[in-house]
């Protein structure tokens, strides 16, 4: 599903977190927002999600205004830095969360979500994980599961912020090969958050950089590297 | 450094777990033992008499049942507070913080007295309530309103740091996966917080139930009536009748130790969840 950001505008208290951003993406593609820390990357995302709340601008969702719908109604999957995961509950149960807190009336079986639930550890290759509960998996593990669980109500489009922030090098890569993989099977429309350049660049179709909430240039990465289009984007990619 | 450097000496060490020991002994044990030692002094039959008897039993009543009341109130009241002060940003937070933290810093008497100056005879809603029969000095509601105020903060200053400590993230995954408001309260935010709220809740009906001084000023004493526990054991201690007062004052004491067994085995119960969470 395509998203549609126009002339969004969101200040905190004092400071403007986001001036006057517009942006599209397209059906499929998979786009990174770079940029260094209070960039208003992470603020663009949260907007997207309907966490934060725009002061001016529209946001679309292929042809639908969702400038005003709240997280819960936008059709999206949303992964956190530090996972987010249910401490009180298992596996298993994280991941069935956004199908038992369905109305009763769109609500799969037990039986159902038992196997959507196995489906959904397969695909982020945990098979057979379901009991444990999130203190006993490590962080690549945990952060599979977040993404299992962001996926189980089927969204069209997934939101990252920072995903492999907390993770080590080998790990990062592996979860990096993993969500792309995972991406293109399911034909998501995915916006992640980074600052780390390189993640970004190997990762996205697109990348989107971001500084003091404008965003400085929205290409692919080889066209970045090749014709940057401020001072900024060649400092800070060196 | 060697290891031996960090060391204490012996001696040091024996003489802080000695004063430490005798200090706990005379300050809590001595008197503890003390209670139970008077309420005991003329034997069971007596101990029994003494709590079996109308007045003190009308006083374990009305105890019981200003806590059934004070408890859930604050225990609604503080998640509620705790919950909007950790989790939402708004204008007035501090001051509200600083509300709820009054009680402790306000003398009981004082507390007590607020209520008289508000719904005495002579206070501002005294005629009115007077016209209309309505009694609540010197009757249950006084003794709900004043241990409701004095016990106000237990739960909510359990929470706040907790919830506070915990961040919005949890709240915010179960919003992003379609969970309503009310939802993700009873299935994120509450079960995160049980283990702080049920030691809060404790703390809460341990002081409710012991509370004296606010209660003490809008009660009128009426034995069998209007004397809750505390103020039992006082009016029975001024009639030179210690075996009763210190056999009801035993009750209290047993409330406590249950108070801390109960802490002590949700701790236990707990440990595993509460380390993994570190």
């Amino acid at each position: 599903m395509s998203i549609r950001v126009e002339h969004v505008s969101k200040s905190f208290s004092a400071y403007p977190a986001l001036g006057d951003v517009s942006l599209t993406v397209d059906n499929g593609e998979f786009v990174a927002l770079l940029g260094p820390s209070g960039s208003g990357k992470t603020t663009l995302l949260r907007i997207l999600a309907g966490l934060e709340v725009p002061e001016t601008g529209k946001i679309w969702f292929g042809e639908r205004d969702v400038t005003a719908d709240k997280p819960a109604s936008r059709g999206i999957g949303f992964v956190f830095q530090h996972y987010a995961l249910f401490g009180h509950m298992t596996v298993a149960a994280n991941i069935a969360f956004g199908l038992k807190v369905m109305k009763r009336s769109a609500r799969p079986t037990r039986d159902a979500i038992g196997t959507r639930v196995d489906e959904l550890l397969d695909l982020v290759q945990l098979p057979g994980l379901g009991p444990r509960y999130p203190s006993q998996l490590s962080g690549g593990q945990r952060q599979r599961v977040a993404l299992a669980r962001a996926l189980a109500r089927n969204p069209r489009i997934l939101l990252l912020d920072e995903p492999f922030g907390a993770l080590d090098a080998k790990v990062r890569r592996e979860l990096r090969e993993a969500l792309r993989k995972i991406h293109d099977e399911l034909g998501l429309t995915s916006i992640f958050v980074t600052h780390d350049h390189e993640e970004a660049f190997t990762l996205a179709d697109r990348v989107a950089l971001l500084n003091q909430g404008r965003i400085e240039q929205f290409a692919p990465p080889v066209e970045i590297l090749d014709n940057p289009a401020s001072e900024f984007v060649t400092a800070f990619l060196a | 450094m060697t290891a031996a450097g960090l060391r204490e000496p012996p001696l040091a060490k024996a003489l802080l777990i000695v004063a430490a020991v005798a200090y706990v002994a005379l300050m809590l044990l001595l008197p503890l033992g003390a209670v139970l030692t008077e309420a005991l002094s003329k034997g069971w039959q007596v101990w029994l008499a003494a709590v079996s008897e109308p007045d003190a039993r009308a006083s374990i009543r009305l105890t019981l049942i200003v806590a059934a009341i004070a408890v859930p109130l604050n225990t609604i009241f503080g998640v509620a507070a705790a919950w909007a002060i950790a989790k939402f940003d708004f204008r007035g937070k501090t001051a509200l913080i600083a509300l709820i933290e009054l009680p402790f810093s306000v003398s009981p008497v004082v507390s007590g007295l607020v209520f008289v100056l508000l719904f005495g005879a002579q206070g501002w809603f005294g005629p009115w309530l007077q016209e209309h029969d309505v009694r609540i000095i010197f009757a249950l509601p006084g003794l709900v309103l004043a241990t409701v105020f004095v016990t106000f903060p237990f739960v909510a200053r359990q929470l706040v740091p907790l919830m506070a400590g915990q961040g919005r993230a949890d709240e915010e995954a179960a919003l992003t996966m379609g969970a309503s408001g009310w939802q993700t309260f009873w299935r994120v935010t509450l079960p995160n917080i049980r283990f702080g709220l049920l030691y809060g809740v404790l703390l809460c009906n341990a002081r409710a139930m012991g509370e004296f001084g606010a209660v003490s000023v809008v009660s009128g004493h009426i034995r069998g009536e209007t004397n809750t526990m505390p103020l039992q054991v006082e009016a029975l201690y001024n009639d030179y009748d210690f075996v009763a007062a210190f056999a009801v004052a035993s009750l209290l004491t047993l409330l406590a130790i249950v108070t801390l067994a109960l802490k002590s085995a949700l701790e236990w119960r707990y440990r595993g969840e509460l380390a993994a969470r570190r």
